[in-house]
């Protein structure tokens, strides 16, 4: 593994493409300084019956299990001991530092006084224990730190290199620091998005009779963290397939397989948790009621059950085109779990409707833009992407 | 009356010095005059700088000076003689006849230009005035003759204000309110039947103090007590809000304490400080004991519109503490499902060739080196 570091990729930053997606992202930051002036109402389609939207339901809920790559990572490499998944951890800490400080981001410009959300980390004397949101804001905060600490090393070792000796021997300490207290960092890294990823799925089982019988369910904690660990398989895929495509890098072929069968149990698992829970509540009345909401849950299961049975079959794992597609579904069937949980399945009552307004969508929009143009900044000035990574030999 | 000695004689009275402060303190609040104003009000009055005053009791009933004497507040009527000196007051005074008429003239000589004239009762001004008779002069002579020499006019009660019960309809009389009577002239009204006399002392007080006026409405009543109507400070204002009304005397609702409008409380358009001053100081006012407003303080109301017929809301303040019953609902905008369904499709084509893309790519490894 150690002939494989990781290094950067070099080349060239600003492209076509790269001015793209800062346009997008300048023109997300137009729109949030107007939600800033304006207001939430002006900006947004939100309304008294839907408190929360698309800021919420894709930002942060869909997006941090989106960005849990680094968390269902380190839960294979360090807590199953499968060293040779290594070359796949950096870019999925990357991807998962990224995805959550764009949560965090995104939380910060959708409450409703912004400009107070300091006093939630610092006023620790008002604390209400028994709040799961207040569970799930202080470990979102502290996971970014954890991730950009864990994603330290690639810097480090990029500045530790540095023409200037001072910088260097600096860096160089910090480094070697670093290196003691990593494992404890690590553990935190796992910890913390245990709790906040079951603590979102307690959050809608607050939300008490709103929420339709199909996803409002007791083991909602356990469905939201299962399934964020298999949005994490996922996105870890999906982004390696597209690295390979997008820096014509060698398909990282068989790991990924390998990779795939450590997601086929955990959609499993998945799978199983939903249907057992449907069952045992009583619930297939609604689950074959022909409504929009058993229409909902069968798009969800469906997207799963392909790639869950198709796992299985010998010629599908060995195709980096078919690993990537399986990957697609997944991840699409976690994101609509989740947005059906945060907002199709979610009734107020009394006609309230919600659907992101425009200006909602293009903020959201710019967000992922700026999340990606980040990455290949990243990826192409520091090393996070293994060298020459060949996964049969790992 | 105008005897020269002028201080108050508080032990005489039983009233300690703490109590008198205390008094002062209530007169100062009362207008909303600093706190500092109460040791000033007792400072001025101790010196024996008590403000003259001349009361003219016209067509009226006593009601107002009732009102100022039988307050709850121990021996504060004996105070109220006590921080003003009442120089004439036909109802109070010992004199009477022609003495009385004597002491009213002493006392314009003395105070021209500065004493205190409080009018109590409407002006008869039909057939010239002959309806209300004084010393051999009208009650309108009169009264311009005193207002000429005073310093500040004020007319108290709703009669001296507007007219009150003796202007209603028909009117034979021809009465008015003094500020009909003496137009171009600054007089200040403290309507209500009865006022409250917290409202007056206050007012007077503050002249006789600062030498000022509070901040008059445009019928010449002071702000701090006819700026807001009852129904904004009512303490039954979140029963009407909430759409509780009591339908009959003696129902559940008027048993609970829910809102008197629907049997023809005036509070929505009637000026007066009634809901926070309180009334006769106990709280003992038409709304606190459960009979709606009949808006004693309102030329257009009292005496005029009947008992239980109810007024419209012309002040519907504040509106944002209504419950928001037609709020935006949200729904979906044509430019917004077609933004969503163009990223969505960029998304899905984006993956679909990126996973045509990857099938090209030989999966030994052998796709393009960097």
């Amino acid at each position: 593994m150690n002939s494989h570091l990781p290094r950067a990729l070099g080349g060239k930053i600003v492209t076509r493409p790269y001015k793209l997606l800062v346009g997008l992202f300048a023109l997300a930051m137009l729109l949030i300084a107007w939600r800033m002036v304006a207001g939430l109402g002006a900006t947004t389609a939100m309304n008294d019956g839907y408190p929360f939207g698309l800021w919420i339901a894709f930002d942060v809920v869909t997006g941090t299990a989106l960005a849990c790559g680094g968390y269902a990572m380190a839960i294979l490499i360090y807590v199953f001991n499968k060293g040779k998944y290594h070359p796949l951890i950096r870019p999925a800490i990357l991807t998962s530092a990224l995805g959550y400080s764009i949560a965090g981001f995104s939380v910060a410009i959708d409450v409703g006084r912004p400009w107070l959300i300091w006093r939630v980390p610092v006023y620790g004397w008002r604390w209400n224990f028994n709040s799961a949101l207040l569970e799930v804001a202080l470990c979102i905060m502290a996971y970014v730190v954890v991730l950009w600490i864990e994603l330290a090393p690639a810097f480090l070792e990029k500045w530790r290199n540095a023409p200037k000796p001072r910088l260097a021997s600096i860096v160089g300490k910090t480094a070697d620091r670093l290196d003691r207290l990593l494992p404890w960092i690590v553990a935190l890294g796992v910890l913390l998005p245990t709790m906040h990823q079951s603590s979102l799925g307690t959050m809608m089982l607050l939300a008490g009779d709103k929420l339709h019988p199909l996803w409002n369910t007791p083991l909602l904690p356990l469905e939201f963290l299962v399934g964020c660990i298999l949005m994490g398989y996922g996105a870890v895929t999906i982004e390696s397939c597209l690295g390979s495509l997008l820096f014509k890098r060698r398909p990282e072929t068989a790991m990924l397989a390998k990779l795939s069968f450590a997601a086929a149990v955990t959609l499993w698992l998945f799978v199983l948790i939903r249907l057992t829970d449907l069952i045992v509540r009583d619930q297939t009345e609604a689950m074959f009621a022909g409504d929009l909401y058993s229409t909902m849950l069968w798009l969800e299961l469906c997207l799963l059950l392909i790639p869950g049975i198709a796992y299985f079959w010998p010629g599908v794992r060995t195709k980096i085109r078919h690993l990537f597609s399986g990957a697609v579904l997944v991840v699409l069937a976690g994101a609509i779990y989740r947005f059906d949980t945060y907002l199709v399945g979610y009734n107020p009552g009394n006609n309230w409707s919600y659907f992101p307004a425009v200006p909602e969508q293009l903020v959201t929009l710019g967000l992922v833009a700026f999340e990606v143009a980040a990455y290949v900044l990243i990826v192409k000035r520091f090393p996070i992407l293994a060298g020459h990574s060949r996964a049969e030999t790992a | 009356m105008a005897n020269v000695d002028r201080s108050p004689n508080l032990p005489a009275n039983g009233v300690s010095r703490r109590t008198f402060l205390e008094i002062c303190s209530i007169a100062a609040a009362a207008v909303g005059l600093p706190a500092s104003a109460a040791a000033k009000i007792a400072t001025l009055v101790q010196a024996g700088r008590k403000p003259s005053v001349v009361w003219l009791s016209l067509a009226e009933c006593t009601g107002c000076t009732e009102s100022l004497l039988r307050t709850s507040m121990p021996a504060l009527d004996e105070l109220i003689l006590d921080l003003i000196s009442l120089d004439y007051h036909e109802a109070l005074m010992a004199p009477s006849g022609e003495l009385a008429h004597s002491s009213l003239r002493q006392t314009m000589e003395q105070n021209a230009g500065s004493f205190i004239l409080v009018v109590e009762g409407a002006v008869q001004t039909a057939d010239g005035g002959i309806y209300c008779k004084i010393g051999g002069e009208t009650a309108l002579e009169l009264l311009r003759e005193v207002a000429d020499a005073a310093g500040v006019i004020v007319a108290i009660g709703s009669c001296a204000s507007w007219g009150g019960i003796p202007s209603a309809d028909p009117n034979p009389t021809g009465a008015q309110g003094v500020p009909h009577v003496l137009p171009g002239k600054t007089v200040v009204t403290i309507p209500g039947c009865p006022p409250n006399p917290y409202n007056f002392l206050g007012t007077v007080l503050q002249y006789a103090t600062f030498g000022t006026l509070p901040t008059l409405d445009g019928l010449g009543r002071p702000k701090f007590a006819f700026a807001r109507t009852i129904h904004e400070h009512c303490p039954r204002r979140a029963h009407f809000d909430a759409g509780r009304f009591v339908r009959r005397f003696g129902d559940e609702g008027h048993q609970n304490g829910w809102c008197l409008y629907e049997l023809g409380c005036k509070g929505p358009q009637t000026y007066a400080n009634c809901p926070t001053r309180k009334f006769g100081e106990i709280g003992a006012w038409p709304i606190g004991i459960g009979h709606p407003c009949f808006g004693c303080t309102e030329q257009g109301l009292a005496f005029r519109v009947p008992l239980f017929e109810t007024v419209e809301i012309q002040r519907p303040t504040p509106p944002d503490t209504y419950p928001s019953i037609a709020s935006d609902q949200g729904g979906v905008s044509p430019a917004a499902t077609a933004v969503a369904g163009a990223v969505a499709g960029a998304a899905a084509t984006a993956a679909y060739l990126a996973s045509r893309k990857l099938g090209d790519l030989n999966d030994d490894g052998a796709g393009g080196e960097e």
